[in-house]
């Protein structure tokens, strides 16, 4: 006597034959009430590292943004400006290699906002955020598969660097100063969860991801030192994380150990995840 | 606002959130028996969906609170989201991922070790017919296909309370019979279901018990026997060859029948609804009644039929009461005494 008339049967994708529910199966699989304990934060957090890696798996063509974009910075900027600059691109690139992989890193941490906000559209986020898990997961775990593709790109840049005549002078502080760049880039991602968390649409993030981004990129010194510049810029530019990531980074590749630009380096990454990760754990439950 | 416990699984008591101007749940009181599918119902828009993410954790209340099997939804979140799983109206699943990627993310993620997640996840989409397409990105799936990729990753853990959330809007009438003995299965073992749906005979179908939910408030709560009861025997559908006759005929039928009549979108069509019988008259004889007074007025009527009332004319009849307000009282008193 039921009324099966108002069935908007619109979405008809079914090209094939499903097979059949089996009603017993799933009910031997229902009655298994028992538990397992909750999963730690740091397993957690690990899983949803994973997920990303799965997503890279299946979408490779996301990685162009960690392969290309920072290839193109380096030979880009290395042949613009090194006549001028140094005299020559070979000279220059010795400058300018640290600070455009910082550059280069940084820039692209706004992806993983990008990627939060293309989540929140999507009904996965509801369900990560009524799974009992410690809360901030699934944020870290963006941050964690974030990290593998700031490396995939610092190892292409230094690659490439190479090939075009970048001599570091120790491979241990090669590997210091990439290290040092993954913890600021991982802190930093904050501010961009926080605004994929935030913004309306994947537009928007971008748009102001640039408006940050350009500025305090470009506003250090990872193109030309400092003191060629006005006062006022120097007062700006030698107090700005990303000059004191990049100078560090470059000094412990030339074999140095530069410690209070090391701590500054630290000292902003602290600040950042401080700031930007209660606020983006507050967005989330609030969501 | 007592917390009495025993036996229920959703208790709910004057849950409001409001969106800007809007209050999209106005007020709401639920008192859902575990173990039971209830069902929510209720056009676009009335609030379910923002209900049910508030029973959920998703949604904070901005008034009353609520509580599921006696822990409250904001002060004991944590307790609450261990104990029940959401599917959402549109798949809660990584559409980026396979099948069997997404349940053994949600495995592990719900405690299970690597090889329990895997082992878990298998039995599933072997049990919801899915194994074939385990090794294909959810996006690729049909919309059938991705209800129970989606049901299956709610009950990875056998949640004691599952919110369905329009779990057939957009399906083919078959799978949506299939998502129906899913839900069956479901609630045999155990779980308390709460469904919310904009299709009456998919309550009818499935709940035991139904609120009605209009513009964020309760507008009538009880069986499904109940809520019927509480339009009448049924309805007289009538189809005249010319609609310049529908005015007429409007007037002699309820002059004959006593009864309210209602023109229908269709020009030709009305309906009537048959009271209980002031004068002890059966719906049938009413209906034999109005339609020799039609023919002697000379309205031809092509096409008659006489039906029970189905949910939908509950439905429809409870949510026109609520635009003339004067008649709201009845229908909220009936699920208060149900």
């Amino acid at each position: 006597m039921s009324t099966a008339t108002t069935t908007t049967g619109a979405t008809t994708t079914e090209s094939e034959e499903l097979a059949p529910v089996k009603g017993e199966s799933l009910a031997a699989l229902l009655i298994a009430k028992d538990r397992p304990p909750r999963p730690s934060a740091w397993s957690a957090s690990v899983t949803f590292g994973w997920r990303t890696i799965l997503k890279i798996k299946h979408v490779p063509e996301q990685l162009f943004d960690v392969t290309m974009f920072p290839i193109m910075m380096v030979v880009m900027y290395t042949y613009l400006f090194g006549g001028a600059i140094e005299g020559s691109p070979r000279e220059y690139i010795q400058y300018l290699l640290p600070g455009i992989l910082v550059m280069s890193v940084t820039m692209i941490t706004m992806y993983t906002g990008v990627a939060v906000n293309t989540d929140i559209e999507k009904g996965v986020f509801d369900r990560f955020r009524t799974l009992p898990i410690w809360r901030p997961a699934p944020m870290v775990g963006y941050l964690l598969g974030d990290v593998m593709r700031y490396t995939v790109a610092s190892a292409v840049m230094l690659t490439v660097g190479i090939i075009i005549g970048y001599r570091p002078d120790s491979a241990l502080g090669v590997l210091a100063g990439v290290a040092l760049l993954l913890v600021f880039a991982f802190a930093f991602s904050w501010v961009w969860t926080m605004f994929g968390l935030l913004l309306r649409s994947e537009k928007s993030v971008m748009g102001v991801s640039m408006m940050v981004l350009f500025p305090l990129t470009f506003l250090s010194d990872i193109f030309v030192k400092p003191e060629t510049m006005p006062g006022w810029l120097q007062a700006f530019v030698n107090n700005s994380p990303v000059t004191h990531v990049s100078r560090a980074v470059r000094e412990l590749m030339q074999g140095g150990w530069p410690t209070a630009d090391i701590a500054w380096a630290l000292g902003w990454a602290g600040l950042l995840v401080l700031i930007f990760g209660p606020i983006t754990m507050r967005l989330y439950n609030r969501k | 606002m007592s917390k009495q416990t025993t036996g229920l699984a959703i208790e709910t008591a004057g849950l409001v959130k409001t969106f800007g101007a809007t209050r999209a749940v106005d007020g709401v009181d639920l008192s859902v028996p575990a173990g039971t599918v209830y069902g929510v119902l209720g056009p676009n828009g009335a609030g379910k969906t923002t209900a049910v993410k508030m029973l959920a954790t998703l949604l904070r209340p901005d008034a009353g609170e609520a509580h599921i099997f006696g822990h409250d939804v904001v002060r004991e979140a944590d307790a609450v989201r261990g104990m029940v799983s959401l599917t959402g109206q549109y798949a809660s699943v990584d559409e980026d991922l396979t099948g069997i990627e997404n349940l053994i993310l949600l495995g592990r993620l719900t405690g299970h070790s690597k090889q329990a997640a895997r082992i878990r996840s298998e039995q599933l989409l072997e049990a919801f017919g899915l194994s074939e397409a385990a090794g294909r990105q959810v996006k690729n799936y049909s919309g059938g296909m991705r209800r129970r990729i989606d049901i299956a990753a709610s009950i990875l853990n056998t949640p004691d309370l599952l919110f369905l959330d329009e779990p057939t809007t957009g399906l083919d009438p078959r799978s949506r019979n299939q998502v129906w003995d899913i839900v069956r299965a479901v609630v045999a073992q155990g779980t308390t279901v709460l469904l919310t749906t904009q299709y009456l005979d998919e309550a009818d179908q499935l709940a035991a018990r139904i609120a009605v939910i209009d513009k964020g408030r309760v507008i009538a709560e009880g069986t499904k026997g109940e809520l019927k009861a509480s339009v009448g025997a049924g309805s007289v559908h009538l189809r005249l060859r010319d609609a310049h006759q529908r005015a007429e005929a409007e007037k002699l039928l309820s002059a004959v029948m006593g009864a309210q009549v209602q023109l229908e979108p269709d020009p030709v069509a009305l309906t009537a609804r048959v009271g209980t019988g002031d004068n002890g008259q059966g719906a049938a004889e009413q209906a034999a009644r109005a339609l020799s007074e039609l023919a002697r007025a000379g309205i031809t009527v092509d096409n008659f039929s006489l039906g029970q009332p189905s949910l939908d004319e509950v439905f429809l009849a409870l949510t026109d009461r609520t635009t003339d307000t004067a008649n709201t009282t009845d229908t909220t008193d009936q699920g208060a005494a149900a």
